[in-house]
């Protein structure tokens, strides 16, 4: 597929859009063992926003099922996030992380019981009143395109009960949307890509999802 | 003590790292036809129309069956967070990291190739100083991953992954080794057609994507589960990258061409941004 010059004029001064390039499977194979180079698809310290031994370190874990409830071992997740203080990152070095610098993006893969965990901190506002939330897309083996979704911090809840997406929610699914807070600190947020318990996956303008549109 | 002798028998090979019975297909994996796997994608097929993006649900695919969602997907406008990408820059990846043919002690085995393209967003916009991520079989079929059975040999100088960064108009360029189609079991004789995988970031976190790259003229692309997710040719196409001799070079390497368009960015852009281009 090549963008021919007057299909990307006509896209570019505000002629016929450019249709987007299909997604596809992540497939089995996005992440190997160790023992090579550092170049991998989940690369080292990817799930680290902030070192697990730092003071502000919030472990956020949580389980990935499919529509008959098993685990699923082959899923990758990312999330991205504003810090602690509402700021939205734009540092670079996700990649090759120094230890210091907040870039807001992680990278996790699921274990073999379809477990995921990242350390990172629990984002602030972007503004005042609004529910703070981590963005999470979903990619797994059988799943042929990424799936979004929210998870939102459980405390404030006067905010949570007046945020714009949550209401737009059937009552009965928004629960899947808001992370529990265990005891230590941890927020625990499952991922149900079928069935009864199935997470509220979000569709932004200009992409199709066949079918479920 | 004990942990220790237990730690000094010698390499433990693990029961998914064995290729003793690789060959022996998996009956309970493997009982459909491609007959009945090409039936399935006919009938979906024809009464499909204009779709531009693959099926969740995909049953010929019978991983998806239990992978996809059943409820309605939750149409949103994104906010905050959600109007930004994270920022990747040379100080994530080496020049060198775009090269996959240089990772080992010596020269992999395969046919060299450059792909090379352009990252745009639906309003044709450059997508600048973005990641671009690629993984791969390599020229035998054969992943570098414990999960891959297929008893073709490794090449000890290919891993198969490779990043860049694209640059101030767009383009992504890699070296690598062309790959070649490998079994799965998906069903009886099933074959992937040889393809590139590719993770991108636009502007927006809502243009995240994952894909896969395929060669033009494969004659398994009718046969593959797949890539006939997307259920309309004209959709398909845009997978299928293009062979442009002038990406070849003397002696070197066979190229290929492969422009990703990500979906509309729905931020406010400023003038000078827009301009830039």
């Amino acid at each position: 597929m090549r963008i021919e010059k007057n299909q990307l004029e006509s896209a570019r001064t505000g002629g016929e859009k450019l249709v987007a390039t299909p997604g596809q499977t992540i497939g089995p194979f996005f992440g190997y063992a160790s023992g090579y180079e550092n170049v991998h698809i989940p690369f080292r310290d990817g799930q680290h926003l902030v070192n697990p031994a730092s003071p502000k370190a919030v472990r956020l874990t949580g389980t990935i099922y499919d529509g008959s409830g098993a685990p699923i071992p082959d899923a990758m997740i990312e999330i991205w996030q504003a810090d602690e203080n509402g700021q939205i990152p734009q540092e670079t070095g996700s990649l090759v992380r120094d230890g210091w610098t907040f870039t807001g993006w992680g990278r996790a893969t699921a274990d073999n019981v379809g477990t995921y965990t990242f350390s990172t901190v629990n984002p602030g506002a972007t503004e005042e009143g609004k529910a703070p939330f981590i963005h999470v897309v979903v990619f797994a083996r059988g799943l042929m395109n990424k799936l979004h979704t929210r998870i939102y911090l459980p405390e404030d809840t006067a905010a949570l009960e007046k945020d714009a997406l949550l209401s737009s929610v059937e009552a009965d699914r928004r629960q899947t949307l808001i992370a529990e807070r265990e005891a230590d600190g941890t927020l625990r947020f499952d991922i149900h890509l079928q069935g009864e318990k199935e997470t509220v996956f979000l569709q932004f303008p200009g992409i199709e999802y066949p079918v479920h549109d | 003590m004990s942990n220790d002798i237990t730690e000094n028998t010698g390499p433990v090979v693990e029961d998914d790292e064995t290729f003793d019975n690789s060959h022996v297909l998996d009956p309970a994996a493997t009982q459909d036809s491609q007959e009945t796997i090409s039936a399935e994608i006919k009938g979906i097929h024809d009464s499909a129309s204009g779709e531009t993006q693959p099926r969740v649900n995909f049953p010929p695919y019978r991983s998806s069956l239990l992978r996809h969602p059943t409820k309605d997907m939750h149409h949103t406008d994104p906010e905050t967070i959600e109007l930004w990408s994270p920022a990747f820059g040379h100080r994530d990846v080496h020049t060198l990291e775009s090269d996959l043919t240089v990772q080992g002690n010596g020269e992999p085995l395969g046919e060299r190739m450059v792909v090379r393209g352009r990252v745009l967003d639906g309003d044709g916009r450059a997508v600048r100083n973005q990641l671009v991520e690629i993984w791969q079989a390599n020229a035998s079929g054969r992943y570098v991953h414990k999960r891959d059975q297929h008893p073709a040999p490794l090449d000890p100088n290919f891993t198969g992954v490779g990043r860049t960064i694209t640059d101030d108009k767009g383009f992504y360029e890699f070296t690598t080794i062309k790959p070649a189609p490998y079994p799965w079991k998906n069903h009886h004789n099933a074959w992937r057609p040889a393809h590139i995988h590719f993770s991108l970031f636009g502007t927006d976190f809502t243009q995240r994507m994952i894909t896969q790259m395929y060669f033009p003229g494969d004659p398994l692309f009718s046969l593959d589960p797949i890539y006939q997710s997307i259920t309309d040719q004209k959709a398909r196409d845009r997978l299928v990258a293009t062979y442009d001799h002038n990406v070849s070079t003397h002696e070197w390497n066979t190229g290929y061409y492969w422009d990703i368009v990500l979906t509309g960015s729905n931020r406010t852009w400023m003038e000078d941004e827009h301009d830039a281009h």
